[in-house]
């Protein structure tokens, strides 16, 4: 029997080795299930569960005028995570609609502190907070303006911090939307030099803003019937997750509760890519509505209406669910910025909005790494070519993981504290 | 006790008046006579017989509940997430830990009475189980050794047992300090409350200590709560809280 028990336990220690040495051993090849579901619990890398992060928030602009309704987002909320002696530190930029304090920045911070470093965490342009607090115009999506907004913030978080701490050098990432955030915010240190980040790492970035808010838009596609039958696809998924919460040896409706959900419904991939389009057409709604409510532009509320405190959004609530990244670009904020600069088109508006518009920069900015996912749901077909071709030895493609699923697991961890540690 | 939690009941009662009356319309404020139409107005997007979730929920005090949950985000901000974190940061683990298994424990008093009346044998015998190993063995409850032996936790409340019973949502409520509820949960929660009194005065407890396990009560239970109020990020986080809040009591009552 002993002997039996060495063979097996050699047996997986040799195929643990190979695989760790040569296989990317991420354990969903569902591009759409990777997303939703992300790294499952075995597969991730082990982190710290405590760190000191503090959640702290900071008037940005001290004149701001803040809609009455959204009168609680005065502040813009972040995080700080500190080491007790000196170190590097690193800004983290949320994905689209996402927090400083969503699961993913969590994780990036759990990461970085284990690896010594200082970490602060920024909620993305996209998320309503910063809409409100740090905005300079109100209006999110323009890339450079985003650079500037982030930029400004990141600048006022280290005026409270210079005295308290010692920092070596300064890095910054993001991932998805924040990935992209992190390269024009990079560009734009090169003039400001307030922090000379020594690397910068994109994370899952779309290469053009307005092909991949595009192919989001249309993942809702997969609601049977469409959106106007949302309360059925909402029902139909409450009923799915009640029969197995029936079942279940547990009260809460937690991270493994589901889990266990998603191993017994097993959704095919049209219900996960509405789910997905789901979850983005939530962000997108609230970046409008709340940008809306910023500049009385007269997108979904009338301009001669206020919303108090009190106000039921109602019906403005359900246009705000109708709309897409696309109507908001096209009716809102590609009007927005022409009003600025007449001479703006359409097309021209879609190009600067990319990677490509400063690909020189990025071929040439040694500093700047990439961690993109051959099958990122964000990308049309061939798009993922853009990072080998422009990054070369800088871009590690990785062959699995969807949009940001594998951001947990093991090997990606590993890389993504080894890019700022060499 | 008794007289303590009339006055308690007494004050509760004022407050909810006040801000009743201090509680505004829920419309919004209009400017000139007509309405300037937006890009997208609900006429143009909308279609005639479109429903929507939240506004499904009976919610005829929106006003005064949307005070309430503006009440709640200030009481957790300025009093009670500060005590909470406090607290955290003196108790080690370990201790949290077993204070948080001590009060789950309490609760299986009240998962006991309203498996009984859901007619439920098996909730519950495995509820007695467990209160009765994690009384003994497990140290009062400081250690949960009933999960170790796998008997399944339940969580059923008088709320429950009311719908169980076929009694519908009622209007939403949001109650303060303790959140998103209606009117059937609400009056479920005063019933629970009541038995779970009982069970203290017949343990002889004085006033004092029945205080001071309220508060630690409610201590340990925001402490075990990850919610933040207006931290969703969403403008319409009211009415996301009101339909989930529904959604996942609708799902308890079936389970």
């Amino acid at each position: 029997m002993k002997r039996y028990l060495g063979l097996l336990l050699a047996t997986v220690w040799f195929s643990t080795a190979w695989a760790s040495a040569d296989v990317y051993d991420f354990p969903i090849d569902n591009k759409f299930l990777a997303t939703v579901v992300g790294t499952p619990p075995g597969f991730r890398a082990e982190l710290p569960k405590k760190i000191p992060l503090k959640k702290r928030s900071i008037t940005i602009f001290e004149d701001r005028e803040v809609p009455e309704a959204l009168w609680y987002d005065a502040e813009l909320r972040y995080s700080e995570t500190l080491q007790k002696g000196p170190a590097p530190l690193v800004f983290l930029i949320a994905g689209t609609g996402a927090a400083y304090s969503g699961g993913k920045n969590v994780n990036m911070a759990r990461a970085f502190y284990q690896a010594g470093f200082h970490v602060v965490s920024i909620s993305s342009p996209t998320y309503m907070n910063f809409i409100v607090a740090a905005n300079s115009t109100g209006v999110p999506g323009n890339a450079h303006q985003d650079a500037e907004d982030i930029y400004r913030v990141m600048e006022t978080i280290w005026d409270t911090l210079k005295d308290r701490i010692e920092v070596t050098d300064f890095y910054v990432t993001g991932y998805s939307l924040g990935g992209f955030n992190a390269a024009f915010v990079t560009l734009l240190d090169e003039t400001k030099q307030t922090f000379n980040f020594k690397k910068a790492l994109l994370i899952n970035p779309p290469v053009s803003l307005y092909s991949s808010i595009s192919l989001l838009d249309r993942m809702l596609e997969n609601i049977p019937g469409g959106l106007d039958n949302f309360p059925q696809f909402y029902n139909r998924l409450v009923e799915q997750l009640s029969r197995v919460y029936k079942k279940a040896d547990t009260v809460d409706i937690g991270e493994e509760f589901l889990y266990q959900a998603f191993e017994a419904v097993n959704p095919n991939n049209e219900e996960l890519a509405a789910l997905i389009g789901v979850s983005f057409r939530i962000s997108s709604a609230n970046m409008a509505y709340a940008s809306d409510l910023m500049t009385d532009f007269g997108y979904i509320k009338p301009k001669n209406i206020t919303m108090t405190k009190n106000s039921s959004p109602g019906e403005l609530e359900q246009v705000a669910y109708r709309l897409g990244f696309t109507d908001f670009y096209h009716v809102y904020f590609f009007p927005y910025q022409k009003a600025k600069n007449p001479s703006l088109t359409r097309d021209k508006l879609i190009a600067d909005m990319s990677l490509t518009s400063i690909e020189d920069y990025l071929r040439t900015a040694e500093k700047i790494e990439v961690m993109h996912n051959m099958d990122d749901i964000i990308l049309e077909p061939g798009q993922i070519d853009f990072f080998p071709r422009v990054f070369g030895d800088r871009a590690k493609i990785y062959p699995l993981g969807g949009h940001c699923g594998n951001m947990d697991f093991r090997d990606n961890v590993t890389h993504m504290v080894n890019v700022f540690s060499q | 006790m008794k007289t303590a939690y009339k006055q308690f009941q007494r004050h509760l009662l004022l407050l909810l008046a006040l801000l009743t009356l201090g509680a505004c319309s829920t419309a919004p404020v209009q400017q000139g006579d007509a309405v300037i139409e937006p890009d997208f107005s609900a006429d143009r997007v909308l279609g005639d017989d479109v429903d929507s979730l939240s506004a499904e929920i009976s919610d005829p005090w929106e006003g005064f509940n949307r005070s309430m949950y503006r009440f709640n985000y200030r009481f957790d901000k300025y009093l009670f997430l500060p005590v909470v974190s406090g607290y955290k940061a003196i108790t080690p683990d370990f201790l949290e830990k077993g204070i948080h298994n001590f009060f789950l424990n309490l609760e299986d008093i009240t998962t006991f009475f309203n498996s009984i009346m859901q007619l439920s044998g098996t909730k519950t015998v495995q509820t007695t189980g467990r209160f009765l190993v994690n009384t003994t063995v497990g140290l009062l409850g400081f250690i949960d050794v009933a999960s170790m032996l796998d008997i399944p936790k339940h969580d059923e409340d008088f709320g429950q047992t009311l719908g169980y019973w076929g009694v519908g949502n009622g209007p939403f409520l949001v109650l303060p300090i303790l959140g998103p509820s209606n009117v059937r949960d609400g009056v479920g929660m005063g019933v629970d409350w009541a038995i779970y009194t009982a069970v203290q005065d017949e343990l002889d407890m004085k006033d004092s200590e029945e205080w001071a396990l309220a508060i630690m009560k409610a201590i340990d239970t925001r402490a075990n709560i990850a919610f933040r109020y207006y931290e969703t990020g969403s403008p319409f986080e009211y009415d996301w809280v009101k339909l989930l809040y529904t959604t996942k009591r609708q799902m308890d009552i079936e389970k």
